[in-house]
């Protein structure tokens, strides 16, 4: 027995388990929706029915206040006086707080200092909070804070790029990575150029604002109810607000109705000023942003302008590269440092740049902090590497995919020595392993027609005088795992009752990336019961603590290996406690069908908890789980910041209008790299889902400021998200066949939450493709984005006079 | 005292506040969260619900925002919410089909495209539609919801799937039964909202005939006229005003009216773009494309011409198409009626000829010449349900080879909807040539000074002005060449 018991340790249960899995339960088992199958959304029902509980759907509890904050009217200025008299006596108003009624910490800067929660003294953007009121309604509550009466001393706003480039105004300081010898490469390269390209910003629009429930309990503590992609650190914010231990606060997120990384930070300042209005007010406080406050008050997408200088051969070549990535991070830190980071490790996109310098600066102006948004600025910089590509290719005369599978890393097979190591290392010193692009480009190529379409489009083109057709393919090579180290871990927690039925937990947030399912396909897959059997409850930090946000497209490959870790410690207690009862070894127990086999014998799955219940058998288990691999020194800005890439290519076709600069996207034809799919249809969701996003973003999403750095674009009626009408006509999804991700990650699958939204850049240079032809593909049309009708236009009239000077 | 169907609850209400909206109500007052706020200015249809309304002995099923409805205009109809539709237990076949199709991710805008889908059921089941759901077709249903998560794609199948014949067989509601619940509301008398708050009375007042409105409003001309409200309840919702007193146009007879005479169209007020869609796009079939761009399904079934006149905005687009055709409205003021072109209307910014207690009775279109044509463009970054950036309206008469007549209309380019006088002026009764429109874009450069706002730059305004005129040109000249990207095959 004791033998057998140390062949049970630990490691050797996981190993046994795992080579079983891939040997007999592999995801393809037939039968209910497990692993590999198209399990429906855990949600989907509740949704249609309208019965999905989102925080504002919760019963009101008796007393319940409602909150709303006073904000700024100015971009940068000191607060002289503050009247707040009015405000008080509004009718239905029992609290009102200002930064002197916060008890603990008033900085809630997530990873730097910088952000307060209200500002006592001086304002950095326009819908700045200042104070805070708790109201017997949110009507109440939103015309009260309006009669504050605040004096100011109004200043200077910094509000570009420029500005505070010229001013070395930075939230954080540059950072630089380099490769070879730029500086002698682009010195000896036969043709240079020089370009720029404007990417931007994108609002959210999570179609639930932001919201959160502060619930007073005993001891000081609060029970928090958040939409929010990072429980634990809203539990930390609101802990160090209220200057209570961790252990007082409890934070519960069952879903958003959308993040997209809006929810990652700034869905804490509303949890905390519920947390303070509630601890004054001794009720339960909501805390829920009308539309335009949460347009106006929490950060975007960063806008970028991204300068490059590139030496190329007379093929196309890319010899060097000397890359600036400008984000604009508003008036805090944020999390700008890593998301400028991100633009830089994505600057090469797909492609090898032999010697190159990659330098990144974080502009600090006065509006609000940018934030995360899917692909945390990997997406801007990428488009400092397709800028490149495109302006290459007018160059030297070729379409453009040319130049893009010349100088793509190369792939394993082609893989030869080169003295920096071979044309696979990225300028951050990683080498590019299970390279797919090169063979998904000529995949993609063969089953969109590419040749043929485009050959098509040149001869509509010339019969037609006013509209103008364009095809671009474009790829995504996107690093997954959190660059920040040690957010890459997370944790489960397992409960199966007696019924055979399954409680899961884990760290990892519902957004509506169908992460709940997934990971309940995990657990369903180890025990080799019905996904129904499992429940997922609520991300909860009373029942799996010390979380990571739910972001970098990681949830599924962290808390899927968190989830089957702790399937598998109780697994492995049952495969004990079966070969003590019945006699057996450890390789005669296995789990099948809704069933544990023991020998001869197969019970059913809830039978056999029931006799491991009797027998005295714990049937609840965490599990842990941390990215192997992984490094990074910032200092010398080299390591292996990523677990792994993942891959995509898209192909998008277009119809300019070249009167007006309206378009629409005809077609789109994607391929991407899921690894070995856990859920196609869920993927095939993210992927469709993150096309439109990205081309939104690339085309109608206009984020408008006026001069004084007052938002414009603050409501759906003057910021426009694609609609039905948006989607192209032919829109062909497949996913990567029989190309299982070569890293131990579950069950050999790729994260994809961010990837497939830059796959919209193809959309981006269909426009430029079109527009190019008005004269004969010579000309680069300076195109910046969001590419609006008005943007395109002006570029038709750019390449149009740069044709006749030429 | 309304009475309404909520569901299947018959319902009395009285003393409640005349700027409560549908959505208010339903989410605080009834507990029925299944209809969601997304944005509360009717631009995302996440709060999407349908109203049936008796209409010549059936019902007609349309969608709305609930969140810039007002409740009071509810006397006499049903209201269904996302909670009817599976209230028998089983999911009804547009829910069902958007489990199917993977329709939902984050969930929280699915309820909204369930009772789009809904509405777009009910309305191809009653015209026995069995053809399946076009993509032209989802977009008239569907483009008003947005959905930030799933990119459309399996949306629009679960229409398909929602709406296949033996689909559309699953589910009949019992109109019959229904009708005649409403008729009883409606028999029960007219409805009127009183509200008695800290010593203010409140009203919503629901007169049913043109007497009756002058009446109530001549004598409390500060009162606000209610017809759609997809623009007043943002005063509500956006600006957090109070409105003490609304007189609600949408139960007025002869405001509802649409009549067709020998020499012209006689629209109502309150009639809505979706009602009055089809007999404006029989006389002219520029109309049909161009409404479906304005606003959305939801917005142009609350929408009324009237309203987009009253309301006065530069970037309506209805201004613009009126002002070409030369429409003449009959205003009213107690028992006094004048009748007024269009284009003497508009004053200034927001500013109209209408006198304190005049109102907009209805409008009067001349019907379509075989001589002449209507040509219709709209400018703005997204296709459906967005804002014109640019609005040009156009009406021509081409006789032997000349410009015999034209009338522009533009939007966007001013601060009222304005014909572009000098423009026209420099292309009528000369040779319809590049020649002339070179002249008249000319003209229509230097005649506008438009704003630059969120929507488009000053310069691009101006720019686009002069090339839909371009455009105008090619498109009469040469039908062979294609121009309009939108519809495109």
């Amino acid at each position: 027995m004791r033998d057998l018991l140390n062949k049970l340790g630990k490691p050797l249960e996981v190993k046994l388990d795992s080579a079983a899995l891939a040997q007999s339960q592999a995801p393809t088992t037939q039968g209910s929706p497990k692993a590999g199958r198209d399990a429906k959304h855990d949600s989907a029902h509740k949704h249609v029915a309208g019965a999905a509980q989102y925080i504002d759907d919760r019963f009101p509890h008796a007393g319940q206040l409602y909150g709303c904050v006073g904000k700024s009217p100015h971009a940068h200025a000191r607060v002289i006086s503050m009247n707040l008299d009015k405000v008080r006596a509004a009718p239905g108003v029992l609290c009102v707080i200002t930064a002197d009624d916060i008890p603990g910490h008033l900085d809630i800067g997530p990873v730097f200092p910088g952000d307060m929660l209200l500002v006592k003294d001086k304002v950095e953007f326009v819908g700045q909070p200042l104070f805070a009121v708790a109201a017997e309604s949110h009507a109440a509550a939103r015309r009260a804070v309006k009669l504050a009466e605040v004096e100011y001393e109004v200043l200077p706003a910094t509000l570009t790029i420029e500005d505070a480039l010229q001013q070395q105004l930075f939230v954080r300081p540059p950072h630089q990575m380099r490769l070879g010898e730029p500086e002698t490469a682009l010195a000896n390269a036969p043709n240079r150029l020089h370009g720029d390209i404007e990417v931007g910003g994108q609002e959210h629009f999570y179609l639930e604002g932001q919201i959160s429930l502060a619930i007073p309990e005993e001891d000081g503590g609060m029970h928090i109810f958040a939409s929010s992609q990072h429980p634990s650190e809203v539990q930390k914010l609101v802990a160090e607000v209220l200057d209570v231990p961790f252990n007082r606060i409890t934070v519960d997120v069952r879903r958003m109705g959308g993040g997209f990384g809006g929810k990652e930070t700034q869905a804490a300042p509303w949890a905390c000023l519920a947390a303070v209005l509630a601890r004054k007010s001794g009720r339960p406080v909501k805390f829920r942003l009308s539309r335009s406050d949460d347009m106006e008050m929490t950060g975007k997408r960063h806008h970028f302008h991204n300068l490059f200088d590139v030496g190329f051969d007379d093929e196309g070549r890319i010899l060097g590269a000397d890359i600036t990535v400008n984000g604009l991070c508003g008036y805090s830190p944020d999390l700008s440092d890593a998301i400028v980071d991100r633009a830089m490790f994505h600057s090469d996109n797909a492609y090898f740049l032999a010697n190159a310098s990659i330098t990144g600066n974080r502009c600090k102006t006065h509006t609000v902090s940018n934030t995360a948004f899917r692909g945390f600025g990997g997406p801007q910089g990428m488009m400092a590497a397709e800028a490149m590509i495109e302006a290459i290719a007018r160059r030297v005369g070729k379409d453009p995919v040319e130049i893009r599978l010349l100088n793509y890393y190369r792939e394993d097979h082609e893989r030869y020595d080169f003295k920096q190591g071979g044309y696979d290392v990225t300028p951050y010193h990683q080498k590019v392993e299970q390279n797919l692009i090169p063979l998904m480009t000529r995949k993609l190529m063969a089953d969109a027609d590419y040749h043929a379409r485009k050959a098509a489009i040149r001869a509509f083109n010339a019969s037609s005088p006013i509209l103008k057709k364009g095809l671009a393919l474009t790829p995504v090579k996107f690093g997954i795992s959190f660059t920040v180290q040690h957010l890459n871990q997370a944790g489960a927690l397992i409960h199966i009752y007696t019924d055979g039925s399954i409680h899961l937990n884990h760290g990892g947030t519902e957004m509506g990336q169908g992460l709940y399912t997934k990971v309940a396909q995990i657990v369903a897959q180890e025990f080799q019961v019905d996904v129904d059997n499992i429940v997922v409850s609520a991300a909860r930090t009373d029942k799996v603590p010390n979380t990571s946000p739910t972001a970098a497209s990681s949830g599924t490959d962290l808390n899927g290996k968190a989830a089957q870790n702790a399937a598998q410690t109780i697994k492995g207690r049952l495969i004990e406690f079966a070969c003590e009862q019945y006699q057996v070894t450890p390789e005669q127990v296995y789990f099948a069908d809704n069933n544990v086999h023991v020998g001869e014998k197969a019970f059913p799955f809830a039978e056999f908890i029931q006799q491991a219940y009797m027998g005295r058998v714990s049937l609840s288990a965490t599990g842990f789980y941390k990215t192997p691999k992984i490094h990074y020194d910032r200092d010398t800005a080299s390591g292996r910041p990523f677990f792994y890439f993942a891959n995509g290519v898209a192909a998008s076709e277009v119809v300019v209008d070249t009167l007006t600069g309206e378009y629409k996207v005809l077609r789109a034809d994607i391929l991407h790299d899921v690894g070995k799919s856990l859920n196609p249809a869920i993927d095939i969701g993210q992927i469709e889902g993150g096309f439109i996003q990205g081309m939104g973003w690339l085309t109608t999403e206009e984020v408008c400021w006026d001069a004084n750095g007052r938002l414009l674009s603050n409501s759906p009626a003057n910021y426009k998200i694609p609609t039905l009408g948006d989607l192209p006509e032919v829109l062909n999804v497949e996913l990567l066949p029989n190309e299982p991700n070569r890293e131990e990650t579950i069950y050999h699958s790729k994260a994809v939450g961010e990837p497939p939204f830059m796959l919209a850049i193809s959309v981006w240079c269909a426009l430029k493709d079109a527009i190019s032809s008005l004269t004969d593909y010579r000309i680069d049309p300076p195109l910046h984005t969001p590419s609006t009708p008005e943007k395109v236009l002006a570029a038709v009239e750019a390449t149009l006079s740069a044709a006749k000077g030429e | 005292m309304i009475r309404f169907l909520l569901n299947d609850d018959a319902l009395e209400l009285d003393n409640f506040d005349p700027d409560l909206t549908i959505l208010e109500f339903l989410r605080t007052n009834k507990g029925l969260t299944g209809t969601k706020e997304g944005c509360a200015s009717g631009d995302c249809g996440a709060c999407t619900a349908v109203i049936a309304t008796e209409e010549n002995g059936a019902l007609a099923y349309r969608s709305i925002n609930t969140c810039i409805t007002f409740l009071g205009g509810l006397h006499g109809k049903q209201l269904i919410t996302v909670e009817y539709l599976n209230r028998r237990g089983a999911l009804h076949p547009v829910q069902q089909a958007m489990v199917d199709q993977h329709g939902s991710q984050c969930g929280f805008c699915t309820p909204g495209f369930v009772m789009s889908l809904y509405a777009l059921y009910q309305h191809k089941q009653q015209k026995a539609d069995t053809r399946a759901c076009s993509r032209q077709e989802g977009e008239a249903y569907l483009a008003g919801n947005l959905c930030r998560c799933t990119g459309y794609r399996p949306i629009l199948d679960a229409a398909r799937q929602a709406t296949s014949p033996e689909q559309l067989a699953q589910i009949k509601e019992d109109e019959a039964a229904i009708c005649a619940r409403l008729a009883a509301i409606k028999a029960q008398g007219p409805g009127s909202v009183t509200r008695e708050d800290q010593g203010v009375t409140k009203h919503f007042h629901l007169p049913t005939n043109l007497d009756q409105l002058a009446q109530f409003y001549d004598a409390a001309p500060s009162a606000r006229l209610l017809a759609g409200g997809t623009d007043l309840a943002l005063e509500v919702t956006q600006q957090l005003k109070q409105l003490d007193n609304i007189i609600y146009v949408g139960a007025v007879d002869e405001m509802n009216a649409l009549t067709v005479t020998e020499d012209t169209l006689e629209i109502g007020a309150a009639v809505t773009y979706e009602r009055a869609m089809s007999a404006l796009s029989q006389e002219y079939p520029d109309i049909e494309p161009f409404l479906e761009r304005l606003g959305s399904m939801q917005v142009r079934n609350q929408g009324t011409l009237g309203g987009n006149i009253g309301n006065a905005s530069p970037i309506g687009d209805m201004p613009p198409v009126l002002l070409a055709l030369n429409a003449v409205l009959t205003l009213r003021k107690g028992e006094q009626s004048r009748r007024l072109p269009l284009d003497q209307f508009f004053l200034d910014y927001k500013k109209t000829a209408l006198q304190p207690g005049e109102f907009i009775a209805s409008i009067s279109i001349p019907r379509a010449r075989p001589d002449a044509s209507l040509h219709l463009y709209k400018v703005s970054k997204r296709l459906e349900d967005d804002i014109s950036a640019v609005c040009l309206a156009c009406y021509l008469k081409i006789e032997n080879g000349s410009v015999a007549e034209i009338r522009l209309g533009v939007g966007g380019m001013a601060a009222i909807p304005k014909r572009a006088m000098l423009t026209e002026q420099a292309m009528l009764q000369q040779p319809w040539t590049p020649d002339t429109i070179q002249a008249a874009q000319t003209a229509i450069m230097q005649e506008f000074s438009p704003l630059s706002d969120v929507r488009a730059s000053a310069d691009y305004r101006r720019k686009v002005a002069a090339n839909l005129l371009q455009r105008l040109y090619i498109e009469s000249a040469d039908g062979a060449v294609a121009t309009r990207v939108f519809h495109y095959a």
